[in-house]
Formats: C-alpha cells, structure tokens, sequence
C-alpha cells in the first residue's frame, strides 16, 4: 500500500490514513441521525464516497483496487436499492400502500425512532456512496481501458 | 391497486438483473422478458377494469398536498398499454439483434429503468415527480444511445444528452416558477389555483414549458437531436425512442400541463397548430432527401408529430380523438418500420438505400410487414394511419381551419413519397440480393408481424361499441381539462 511509485506523497498518505476514518464517520453519522438533523441518506452518502475517493487519490488507483473489492461494491450496491424497493413493497404488504411506515414510531428524537425512515435512510446511504464512488470510478478508469484494447 | 406495479415490477428487474446477472445474458433476457410480459398483462386488465373512472393512490397514505399521488384515468391507461406493448415487442426483438452486437446484461437493465421512467411519467400525479422519472428515462436513453460504441454514435448520444439537459433545466424552471406561485406540486392542486394566478406569469411559464417538452417531443425548432440520436441508436431502441418516449415524455406531459392543470389556454393551442403544421411540412420534406433508412424514418417521426400536435390544437372533441388515435396508431407502425429497418441493417450490414435491392426473396417477412407499415404511415385504407389522419383533417376542415388541412394532406404526400422511395429502393431494387450474413430469427419475425397484425387491427378501436369503452374516455380527460382536477382532488 505504502508504494511511493504509486498515488501522491508520504505526506499525503499519512494524512489521508489519519483522517478518512473521521469523513467516514461523520458520513456514518449523517445516515443514522437522518430522521432527526439536517442531512440524512444522501448527504451521508456522498461523505462516504469522498472518503473512498479520499483514498483512490492519495494511494493511486491499483493500490485502491487491490484493498477494496471493487464487485463486491457493486453488488452492494444493487443489493441496497432492491431492498429499497423491498421496504416499499412490504409497506404495500403490511400498510396497504407504497413505502407505508409498519414499526412502530417510537418517542420522537430518540435515535430508534420514525419507523422505517431510518432504515431507508441507510440503504439510501449505502446505494448514494456506492454509486457515487464506482461512477468516479469508472470514469477515471476509462482512458486506461481504452488504452488497453489499442 | 395495481398502480405502483406498474414502476416497481421494471425497476426491480432492472436492479435484479445488475445483481444477479453474470458475464452472460441468459437470466437478463428471462427476467425481462418475464417483466416486459407481466407489465403487458396487468396493462390491459387495468384498462379493462378500469372503466372511465379515475382512480387516485396516495403513496404511503400522505394526503394530497403533503405526498405524491399516483393518477389513473382513461389516457394513463392507454398510454401504460402502449408502452408495454411496445417495450414487450422491442425486447422479444432485442434478445437475436443485440446478441448480434454482444452478450451483454446492461442492455436489458437500462432497458427496464427507461421503460421505468416512461411509466412513471404516465402515472405520477406530482409535477416534481414527473421531472424525475423524466430525468430517468432520458438518463437510460442516453446510454442506450450510444451502446453501439462507435463514435458516431457517442456523438449523437452526446447531442442528445445536451439537448436533453437543455430541456430539463427548462422544464425544472418552469415547475419552480409554478411552484413558487402556488407552493404546491400536486398537478390537480396546481390545477386548482391556475385561474388565480396572473395571467402573464401563466404566459411565461407555458412557453418555458413549450420549449423544454417541445425540445423532448422533438417538435419541429427543436428538432434538431432526434435525427442523429433515432439513427445511431440500435434498431429496437430507436422503435423504442420514436415509437414512445418522445410521445411519452413529450406529448404526454403537454397534454397534462396545457389541458389538465393550465386548462386549455387559447394562445397556446393556437401555437401547437402553428408548431404542428411546421413540422408536418418540414419533417416530411427532410425526410424525403435522405438516403439512410434509419435518418428518413426520425425525420418522418418529427412529421407525425406534428401531426398529434395539430389534432391537439384544433381543440374539438374529435380533433383530440384523431391526436389520440393517431398517437397510438404511430407508435405501432414506426415501431414496426424500425423493426424492418434493423432487420435490414443486420442482414446486408448497410442502412445506406442505394446500396440495398430486391429483398422479397430472401426476406419476405421483413419486406412483407415493411409494406403493411409504410401503407399505414402514409395513410392508406384499411390501415390504421389513414383512419387517424383522416379525422384530423375532418376535424380541421369542420373547425372552419383549411388551410391546415391542406397542409395536413401535404404532409401526407410527402410521408408517402418517402416511405415510397424507401420500398423502391430498400425493399423492391432492381439488384436481387441472394446473400444475406445473418438470418432473421422468429423473435425478430413474430415481433414484425405481431405490429403488422396491429396495423391492421386497431382501427377497429374506433368501431361503434368498442369506441364508447375504449377511446371516448380518453378524449373526455381532454375535452373537458377542470374534470382531471375535480376528480383527483375528489369533490
């Protein structure tokens, strides 16, 4: 991971290694209090996109692509917007319409609270960073791509 | 209620497909297929069940100002059932066509998430919503666009995406306009304040919409994406993008801005006529000069647009019918034209008209149902097209407008003079082609001739008995525009 060949300076690397668990946890924390301050599944998300985009940068891309599993990602990433549309089909089961809330409300401004919007608050989170990070992804990989078929 | 199904069944194959789909395409077909022919069936049962009445789902029980309502009256129905006949056809046609470019799932996964704006757009009572799933649908067509992979087709891919991006920023102007003089999204609700407001912030708004809806209708000032975009892209997405997206996201969604919430205004009915009969003209003329077989077919699309467009703008009950009728009849045979076009493009590897002969004996389903098409688009007896454009251009001669009506069947000459050229040169050549480098399979047949059958039968929509069921509701929503409000709002 620590290649100087690869990715930007020392300096960087240590800097990136030190913070992007901090983005990371305050994308985390974004997503859980969704219900409850401004912010919720997407803002969350897109923290948690730049913390892995945070570490494409710094360490380059191979060294990125041999610490994440980059389809497993993907597959996250379909899994979380199913299960989306799952909660909106169970609303229909449960409730008798669409994205229907069926748990329980709880006290308000309590962390475990507002049925199912926290759930859905999640999966949006996973979905929104997912997306985000493998679009970046992709478009910075597509002139190495080119350049291999020629 | 069926009505969520309607975006939840594509989208879900759409995500399923993308999880668990391999490197093959085996389980992408099925699954889309299995959708594609599910959203068909519960399309004609809800038009079936549904019987002229509105229905209204309100998602997740919020009450109409606070939540998103769903609408379901005649022309949702109508349109749902077009849309599925279309995409069920177009995927039975895919699955030999696109193996022929590559065995790749992402074909049938951006096909089920267009498929998913499309009905979205159809059945969304919120305005706001209906921008999103708009925003779907084109986001997938631009990729569909350009799936080829050559560079002329990421260039038509990306004319189309800007002038797509143009004519969503218009379109979000608009809402946001609306929506910061009457704080609501709800079209009904909208509907409700409309003859409140003043009446130039009204004038204002209807031409930022006319020109974002008119740049995705592809009428005629702002036509200039759908030439490049409708060729370049592969044969059953281009059946897909002429035969209902354009009429989708932009004659549908005219139709519920200008009729249902700003309730028919005068100026901008007039406007449409002017606009149609352009468009006739002119795509008709352009279509004429061209030499590719794909290129001539989108520039006859703009000319048929025009068409629905005028029959909207005379504004009579039986104007709207012919717009209504016509719409749905041109959907089924540029569909099929764009069909035979592929099929064309696979087996000689050209669309270039010159370069093709006689092809009756080699493909005789192809040039068979080209025929039945190329009648129909032109407006010859029995076929659908001459029924259609035949009570557009009664309903403009009895609306006292004949000069639009001559227009009308100038436009009608034109269309034949190009779909002639293309039997003459693409189908019926002097030079008999005995090769061919691919066969057309059964899927690609049964869906050429299952819209060849079409052509022919859906005239009979306007039969006494059936016309009352099926095709009068629809122009009632029209015909009288405060009716949608009353009914969603439900007093």
């Amino acid at each position: 991971m620590n290649d100087p060949k690869n990715g930007m300076t020392l300096i960087v690397k240590t800097v990136t290694r030190v913070t992007v668990w901090l983005i990371v946890l305050y994308g985390i924390y974004l997503i859980l209090h969704g219900h409850l301050t401004p912010g919720g599944g997407f803002g969350g998300g897109v923290i948690l996109a730049l913390a892995f985009l945070n570490i494409m940068l710094a360490y380059g891309r191979d060294a990125t692509q041999k610490w994440l599993n980059i389809k497993f990602l993907e597959d996250i990433e379909a899994v979380s917007a199913t299960l989306f549309l799952f909660m909106g089909i169970l609303g229909i089961a449960l409730g008798g319409r669409f994205l229907m809330n069926f748990l329980p409300k709880g006290t308000p401004h309590a962390l475990f609270s507002a049925g199912t919007i926290p759930i859905l608050n999640i999966l949006i989170g996973i979905k929104v960073a997912m997306s985000l990070f493998l679009v970046v992804w992709v478009l910075a990989g597509l002139h190495e791509e080119e350049g291999g078929k020629k | 209620m069926i009505l969520p199904y309607f975006i939840a069944i594509p989208l879900l194959s759409a995500f399923l497909i993308s999880l668990i789909a391999g490197k093959k395409d085996y389980w992408a077909i099925l699954l889309s297929t299995v959708a594609g022919a599910s959203l068909l069936i519960l399309s004609i049962y809800s038009m079936i069940v549904q019987n002229g009445e509105t229905l209204v789902y309100e998602m997740g029980f919020w009450k109409v100002p606070i939540g998103i309502v769903l609408v379901q009256d005649a022309l949702t129905c109508l349109m749902l059932v077009l849309v599925s006949l279309i995409s069920f056809t177009s995927l039975l046609y895919s699955v030999q066509y696109i193996q022929h470019m590559d065995r790749n799932w992402k074909y049938y996964a951006l096909f089920m998430l267009l498929v998913t704006g499309m009905n979205g757009v159809i059945i969304t009572g919120d305005l706001f919503n209906l921008f999103v799933f708009m925003e779907i649908a084109l986001l997938s067509a631009f990729a569909l666009v350009a799936y080829g992979g050559k560079a002329e087709e990421y260039e038509a891919a990306f004319k189309y995406a800007v002038m797509g991006a143009l004519s969503s920023i218009l379109v979000l102007v608009g809402i946001a306009i609306l929506y910061s003089a009457t704080s609501t999204l709800t079209m009904a609700k909208i509907a409700e304040k409309v003859p409140s407001l003043d009446p130039k912030l009204l004038f204002w708004v209807g031409g930022i919409f006319l020109a974002g809806l008119g740049l995705k209708a592809a009428i005629m000032p702002f036509h200039a994406w759908l030439p490049d975009a409708h060729s370049s892209a592969p044969a059953p997405i281009s059946a897909m993008l002429s035969g209902v997206l354009i009429k989708v996201l932009g004659i549908y969604a005219m139709i519920r801005l200008y009729f249902n919430v700003f309730g028919a205004p005068e100026l901008y009915m007039n406007i449409f006529l002017v606009l149609g009969a352009i468009s006739i003209i002119l795509g008709g003329l352009l279509s004429v000069v061209q030499w590719d077989m794909k290129r001539l077919l989108a520039y006859s699309s703009v000319s048929q647009i025009g068409y629905i467009l005028v029959g909207l703008g005379i504004g009579t009950e039986l104007g709207i019918l012919g717009a209504i009728f016509h719409l749905f009849s041109h959907a089924i045979f540029k569909s099929l034209l764009f069909y035979n076009a592929g099929a064309v493009e696979m087996a000689l590897g050209t669309r270039d008209l010159r370069k093709m002969g006689f092809l009756g004996k080699v493909m005789p389903v192809t040039s068979a149902t080209s025929l039945v098409g190329g009648l129909a688009i032109s407006g010859i007896p029995p076929f659908n097209g001459f029924i259609s454009k035949l009570i557009i251009i009664i309903a403009l001669i009895k609306a006292d407008a004949p000069v639009y009506a001559i227009l009308a069947i100038i436009g009608s000459i034109l269309t034949l003079g190009a779909i002639m050229k293309m039997q003459r040169y693409g189908f019926r050549g002097e030079t008999e082609i005995t090769k061919i480098t691919e066969k057309i399979g059964w899927r690609m047949q049964s869906a050429m001739i299952l819209l060849a059958v079409l052509c022919l039968l859906s005239g009979l929509l306007l039969l006494p008995g059936i016309r009352e069921a099926a095709l009068d509701p629809v122009v009632a929503v029209l015909a009288d525009p405060g009716q949608y409000m009353q009914l969603v709002l439900g007093r």
